[in-house]
């Protein structure tokens, strides 16, 4: 590693971690209500669409109205998005003349998008018109992080409120997230990107006549716009089908670094926004600890990895180095695999390098880090759902081990929380594991399947935990684009969004009724050093004990291949 | 299930001209003030004022007279572009390896640099690291009849090195410059 490395590695980190407290309280203010720096310009339009979509914003929700407005919405979602993939050639906006999608794609693409997975089986300077990317793709990367971010604050409302049967109201968290939260910090990456060489442009593709006396078309395209929210939203769908590796979607080291960070920002913010919620901003660093413990730990071995030459070029008249098959120049090995450590931490899938051309350790810490559910910082609101489930479980094993009713900042866990709980834990085996097992077992969708031995496996298990953890990054070889994988691949995703979703809001509603329990002198603190652990462990054990033994038949049976030179 | 329906449908509609319809169009009008030569994709005009590609994108170079980009997996196509995809253990990737080097060996020092034998992620790629671009002086200064020292110079004025980044120096610059007179004896 070079000194701009170090550089690189020390920017991100400071990029991600010092706004966080600042934009987590903002997110706070913005979510509740208060007045916030934007408030004078975002109040009117808030007031507005209100008033437009009949909406009392005063009326508050129980847990189950909440979950039927957020299904209504992204049943709605669901059907505008594929009407618009299916009909795109007979609509606007679209100087290629491309035409719709076959159904199965615009099926599995709009579930993509919706679910905040944006898995693409398509490549979209190919396949989609203009008016696809910014009206249909480009819409569902706003509001899906704010779906998210909703459900987050419900969880946190539940927790912090006492004997309460509401838990907010669903239209006013999606209006305040997407207004408040994702729209001004979009502006201000999109212009920063465009400045560093996005294209933003509503104009045909060009034909450039090279130096060498052929054609080139130059794509173009409304990309900026479209990859700023990509990143701060954790959506992760390219603009093009080589997403953030292309030059166009991610031009400079600049523009690599703080598209990187934006993967992270509002996911950590979120973090410091729970603490004001229950307002004791100790529980914030002790979650914040055991992220950055487990970030550190898959970075620190995938890069380690990544730097090892590959035991299969070792005879050839090459430099020894890291592979840098599938990386880009102007990143390099450390900023290749930075980015895969964040964007799988994340529920973002965006990738800037391909990651199925990375070493087998160094491919198997962006697969592990997904099978987590993504939860070190995470998706925007997913991400910290999914890790306050986890500090359930720590909580819950904490309380067997003293034997005292376990209890999380005065909320007792009662026999319908850990029902709950249990269920979120099966998602993932279940969308991986079980849909996976059935795609690498029958011929058919097997075929898919691009490179051969043990990392062939890995492909597959990567595409079926991309889907089912919401990621959208891939082992890119794996042919996803036949009828079987769109449909099973479709309904991962949907699984690993609502299985989750559905027993927060149930597991917040139920919380938000409860009495706050006295804080006792016997209570398991849940802040120090004591419980960061065990709530790191908690999730390393979970993590590993449902999928080592497919991680073990994948990249780590590749990995012993290849030193033992099979 | 049914009273959400009318807000369902108002609100997407809303979020739609909002964030699908007039942020893009602000995010345009923004960037056309303040960055049009990026906004409309880093297009290289010749005299003539004709496209000639983008500075951001590989082009395609045959020939020992020019400076040779990453090798591509798509052979540089733009619609779609694309990676080889191949994982370290493909006995494909080994395969390829040793025959772009064995090729590549003739023409310079051993060991060819690994940006030279790898195929990028994008496909089109359009940097080297100066290393790379270095390699490759001896072969052109021989085909073009030019001073390697020349050549030293032009890699060095185009070589960017940004503090978050490894040093990179971008491949159409350098033939841009190599097909100026000014450093070219071959009738173009």
């Amino acid at each position: 590693m070079h000194v701009q490395d170090y550089w690189l590695i020390l920017a991100f980190f400071a990029l991600v971690l010092l706004p966080a407290p600042f934009l987590g309280r903002y997110l706070f203010r913005a979510m509740e209500g208060q007045k916030t720096l934007l408030s004078p310009i975002f109040q009117p339009v808030e007031r507005l669409c209100y008033r437009i979509a009949g909406i009392d914003s005063e009326a508050e929700q129980d847990w189950k109205t909440y979950a039927l407005a957020l299904l209504a919405f992204t049943l709605a979602s669901l059907l505008a998005l594929f009407a618009i993939l299916m009909l795109q050639g007979l609509l606007p906006l679209n100087p290629q003349q491309l035409p719709g999608l076959e159904w199965t794609l615009a099926f599995n693409t709009a579930v993509s998008f919706v679910t905040n997975t944006n898995w693409q089986a398509y490549s979209g300077e190919a396949a989609l018109s203009y008016f696809s990317q910014m009206l249909g793709l480009g819409v569902q990367n706003f509001v899906s992080p704010a779906v998210g971010l909703a459900v987050l604050v419900v969880f946190c409302r539940g927790i912090a409120r006492r004997s309460s049967n509401s838990v907010g109201n669903f239209w006013v968290d999606l209006t305040r997230a997407t207004l408040y939260g994702l729209l001004p910090l979009c502006l201000v990456l999109a212009l920063f990107l465009v400045w560093q060489g996005v294209p933003q442009t509503f104009l045909e593709y060009v034909t450039a006549h090279t130096l060498s006396g052929t054609d080139q078309v130059v794509p173009l395209g409304p990309a900026a716009s479209q990859i700023a929210i990509k990143q701060l939203g954790t959506n992760g769908g390219g603009f093009f089908g080589v997403n953030s590796a292309h030059p166009f979607e991610n031009p400079t080291a600049w523009s690599n670094l703080l598209e990187m960070a934006a993967i992270l920002l509002i996911p950590a913010a979120l973090v410091f926004t729970f603490g004001h919620y229950v307002k004791d901003l100790r529980q914030s660093r002790a979650l914040l600890a055991s992220m950055l413990i487990l970030f550190v730990l898959g970075l620190g071995l995938g890069l380690y990895a990544e730097y090892q030459p590959n035991p299969a070029l070792a005879a050839l008249p090459i430099e020894q180095v890291g592979s840098l098959e599938g990386k880009e120049s102007r990143f390099g090995t450390t900023a290749s695999m930075l980015w895969a450590t964040a964007t799988t931490a994340a529920s973002n899938g965006s990738v800037n390098a391909m990651h199925d051309s990375f070493s087998a350790i160094g491919g198997m810490i962006p697969l592990f880090n997904i099978m987590l559910g993504e939860i070190v910082f995470g998706g925007v609101g997913a991400g910290l759902y999914g890790m306050l489930l986890f500090v359930l479980i720590a909580v819950f094993l904490a309380g067997l081990m003293i034997g005292r009713t376990p209890e999380y900042l005065g909320k007792k866990l009662e026999a319908r929380e850990v029902r709950l709980l249990v269920a979120t834990l099966l998602v993932m085996p279940l969308g991986v594991l079980v849909f996976g097992a059935l795609a690498v077992s029958l011929e058919g969708p097997a075929a898919s399947i691009s490179n051969p031995g043990a990392h062939g496996f890995s492909q597959a298990l990567y595409a079926y935990s991309s889907g089912a953890g919401n990621n959208g990054s891939a082992f890119a070889g794996f042919g996803a684009n036949t009828p079987f994988h769109n449909l099973m691949i479709g309904l991962a995703m949907l699984l690993g969004r609502f299985g989750y979703i559905l027993p927060v809001l149930a597991i917040a509603g139920s919380l938000a009724a409860k009495k706050r329990a006295p804080l006792g002198s016997n209570s398991f603190p849940t802040h120090g050093p004591l419980f960061v652990t065990l709530l790191t462990l908690v999730i390393l054990l979970v993590g590993g004990l449902t999928f080592l033994p497919a991680l073990a038949l994948g990249p780590i049976a590749e990995h012993l291949g290849l030193v033992q030179g099979f | 299930m049914f009273k959400q329906i009318r807000p369902a449908i108002s609100v997407l509609a809303l979020m739609t001209l909002i964030a699908g319809v007039a942020y893009p169009l602000a995010v345009t009008a923004i960037a056309h003030a303040v960055f049009p030569a990026q906004a409309n994709g880093s297009l290289i005009r010749d005299a003539e004022g004709a496209v000639r590609g983008s500075a951001l994108l590989a082009q395609r170079f045959d020939g020992a007279q020019w400076f040779q980009p990453r090798p591509s997996a798509a052979d540089y196509a733009t619609v779609a572009s694309g990676a080889s995809n191949l994982a370290p253990s493909n006995p494909a990737l080994a395969e390829r390896i040793s025959k772009d080097a064995q090729r590549l060996v003739g023409e310079g020092v051993s060991p060819v640099p690994m940006e030279l034998v790898t195929t990028s992620a994008s496909g089109l790629d359009p940097h080297l690291s100066p290393a790379a671009a270095r390699w490759q002086i001896a072969r052109i200064a021989a085909a073009r009849s030019i001073p390697a020292n020349n050549l030293e110079r032009l890699i060095d004025q185009h070589t960017e090195r940004p503090l978050v980044g490894p040093a990179v120096v971008n491949v159409l610059a350098l033939n841009l410059a190599l097909a100026d007179n000014r450093f070219s004896t071959e009738p173009e």
